[in-house]
């Protein structure tokens, strides 16, 4: 601070800083009232900014209107031989150029007979790793927790609470189409649960069917 | 010589006329505390401080290169391991630097913890150090993710599967995490916003605050077995305590706190060098399932919980347990303000802290090593020891071939190779009879999926056969006890029946 610029100080009480003092009062309870005002506009301006801000921030959940999903060619029935489980990759029909590898999603596509498939999703119902097939043991398993899975999809035990996730599928002009777009979870898909028993199957394999374990559905190797 | 002295005075002099701030710092650097305060215990503090310094200036030449974009992200880590010169040390560095930093700031809580340092009046210390916390797991999380490899990917899954589990909002809360549908170039970039501008914005903002209180409050002194903490009282016991014992912060506490930095310093450059940087794994390719996903250290406990949970209260206790835990390291210094601060009065607090640390380290350990996954190849890479096969039947030795292709051993070792999610099977008949092996084989139960439909009967015939054969060293068989009562009354009633 340059001296010249230096006020008075206070211990030097005399007529003129007290009328200074008068004269700053005066002004004092206007300024006040202007720098509420000045508060509450800015409050205004804050108010006005935060409805973009938010709904840029929230446009990734509020977009649910449009649908993510659509129907995806999975190639030829021929390329799926019938009770056979196979690793299929598609792209995702929604990616932005950047997305690299990323955008190629596998599923499991199960024939089970003439135009009866099953595809699944690879995540996890648990906690979405990727599921493998094992052919040999008719077993899906995760890496991750030990989730295991019947060829059907169904919960064979581990973690899981539920079986795997299902694309929904149709069969146009001899493709297989399967619905799917986003990643699926607990929250977007609905929960199918196995049926505990089934009631058609005779002989051992419904005395086994009726034991706690959800079996798979199959009526034939039992014998 | 005198003459370049007096240069450097007068140029130091010119700066603090305009920014006045050598005064204030030398003063809070000089500030006396107690002297029981210099101690070695008293040194976390100010480790991680310098640790968060250098992920800074890391983090920073790192993202000199980095490209956070799907595409590239992965590439651009390569490059910097590769073509970057020096480029795998810095990385190796900001990820040792991770590690030590979260190790670091545990410890500094525990400590504070032990000695009572977050009673009055520090406990707003205490409640930012929680946040501080949080803070720094979060910047470990979304560093992993920065990382976008394979197990950035699927961890990516593993934290949008545990939001879809939030009821009612979780779909929401999966689409804000994800920034998309599915795990992508948005989801990376979003991760990139929080690690290098979100999270160290409101880190960097917190440590000022909790320095800040550090030396407003002054360092807690060393606790005193039966030297109760009053607020009405305390804060004169501390500026008397100060004025009869006061030594100057710097430099008389302080070369304990820098010889630390020091050595920790040196640790992270270690380990950077022996061990080099993390990954990254696999590319991010989704289509690649060959896959063993994990997070880094610092979650590896999570891992192994999530693992253990029951399928039925998992959902509640992912998200009811967090709020609990933090909820009560929030509340622990409003609740206990005042009273005794040593430990060797506390015993429920060193309790906690042991049981809290045998927990981490128990669940930490199992996540290393991950007991209830199988093992993929298992089947095909662990061949069944020929002592088990030595003087075996053909059908005995057609089990085999069965236990081996229906990929038993994913779960079940024999032999000491194999999974380890199920028992292992090298004296199994000593405990389970063959009814029961055949039951436990085709239905399943306990943590085993059923096999009666991928195995036939004569293969299940086969493997029970093999299985009735290894009994260990020799153990004796497992026997059903109630068949043999069955047949005993039989053979007494069989005389009275005759024919």
């Amino acid at each position: 601070m340059i001296p010249s610029e230096q006020i008075p100080s206070s211990d030097q009480a005399t007529p003129t800083t007290e009328a200074a003092a008068n004269q700053k009062s005066v002004g004092h309870s206007r300024r006040v009232f202007l720098f509420k005002l000045s508060l509450l506009l800015n409050g205004a301006v804050g108010a006005v900014l935060a409805v973009p801000i938010v709904g840029y921030l929230l446009g990734p959940a509020v977009k649910k209107g449009s649908k993510d999903d659509s129907w995806i060619n999975l190639g030829p029935l021929s390329d799926f031989p019938e009770g056979e489980t196979r690793l299929v990759n598609y792209r995702n029909p929604v990616t932005t150029p950047w997305d690299g590898q990323t955008g190629d999603i596998p599923c499991w596509v199960r024939r089970v007979s003439g135009s009866t498939f099953q595809v699944f999703a690879i995540n996890c119902a648990h906690l979405g790793c990727p599921v493998r097939w094992f052919a040999q043991s008719e077993l899906f398993l995760c890496p991750c927790h030990g989730g295991a899975y019947y060829a059907n999809g169904a919960r064979a035990s581990g973690p899981p609470e539920r079986g795997l996730f299902e694309y929904d599928h149709k069969i146009d002009g001899g493709s297989l189409m399967i619905s799917a777009g986003r990643m699926p979870t607990l929250a977007n898909q609905a929960r199918v649960e196995a049926p505990l028993i089934q009631l058609e199957v005779s002989g051992s394999a419904a005395r086994l069917a009726g034991v706690e374990q959800p079996k798979p559905r199959c009526s034939s190797c039992q014998t | 010589m005198p003459d370049l002295k007096q240069r450097g005075i007068a140029v130091y002099d010119w700066f603090e006329r305009r920014l006045g701030l050598g005064a204030p710092v030398i003063e809070a650097a000089e500030h006396e505390v107690p002297s029981n305060t210099s101690s070695w215990w008293y040194v976390f503090g100010s480790a991680a401080t310098v640790i968060l310094i250098l992920q800074v200036m890391t983090g920073v030449l790192l993202a000199l290169v980095y490209a956070p974009t799907g595409t590239n992200a992965w590439n651009s880590l390569q490059f910097l391991d590769h073509n970057v010169t020096l480029g795998w040390f810095l990385r190796a560095m900001h990820g040792w630097g991770s590690d030590f930093m979260v190790a670091i700031v545990l410890i500094h809580m525990a400590q504070v913890f032990i000695f009572g340092a977050y009673k009055f009046p520090r406990e707003l210390t205490w409640i930012i150090g929680v946040f501080l916390l949080l803070m720094t797991l979060g910047m470990a999380f979304t560093g992993q993710v920065l990382r976008f490899d394979q197990d950035a990917y699927w961890g990516l899954g593993i934290g949008a599967s545990i939001l879809s589990r939030v009821p009612l909002i979780g779909g929401a809360l999966v689409d804000l995490m994800l920034g998309g549908p599915i795990i992508a170039g948005p989801t990376l970039s979003r991760f990139f916003a929080l690690h290098v501008f979100v999270i160290p914005g409101i880190l960097l903002s917190l440590v000022g605050l909790h320095v800040w209180m550090v030396l407003r409050l002054g360092i807690n002194d060393w606790p005193m077995p039966g030297r109760l903490v009053r607020k009405s009282t305390y804060v004169r016991e501390y500026h008397e305590l100060t004025e009869k014992t006061g030594i100057p912060f710097v430099p008389d506490a302080a070369w304990k706190d820098a010889i630390f930095a020091a050595a920790v310093m040196l640790a992270v450059i270690a380990c950077a060098l022996w061990f080099g940087p993390f990954g990254p794994t696999g590319q991010p390719d989704p289509t690649i399932i060959q896959t063993v996903p994990k997070p880094d250290f610092a979650f590896l406990w999570i891992y192994a919980v999530l693992a253990y949970l029951p399928p039925s209260i998992e959902t509640p206790v992912m998200f009811i347990a967090p709020v609990l835990g933090i909820g009560a390291l929030l509340l622990l210094p409003l609740l206990s303000g005042e009273g005794e601060k040593h430990w060797s009065r506390r015993p429920v607090a060193v309790l906690m802290i042991a049981v809290i640390a045998v927990s981490l380290g128990a669940f930490t350990r199992l996540g290393m090593y991950t007991p209830w996954s199988p093992i993929m190849n298992a089947w095909t890479s662990d061949p069944i020891p020929t002592a088990y096969l030595h003087d075996r039947t053909p059908l005995e030795r057609a089990g085999a071939i069965v236990l081996q292709n229906k990929q038993c051993r994913n779960c079940h070792s024999i032999g000491g190779a194999g999974g380890l999610r199920g028992p292992a099977l090298d004296a199994i008949a000593s405990r389970m009879t063959e009814d029961q092996m055949i039951r436990q084989v085709l239905q399943g139960g306990g943590n085993m999926p059923a096999y009666g439909n991928a195995l036939s009967p004569s293969e299940t015939n086969a493997l029970v056969h093999f299985l009735k054969t290894l009994r260990g060293n020799d153990l004796s068989p497992a026997i059903d006890a109630s068949r043999k009562m069955a047949l005993s009354s039989e053979s007494q009633t069989a005389p009275t029946g005759g024919h």
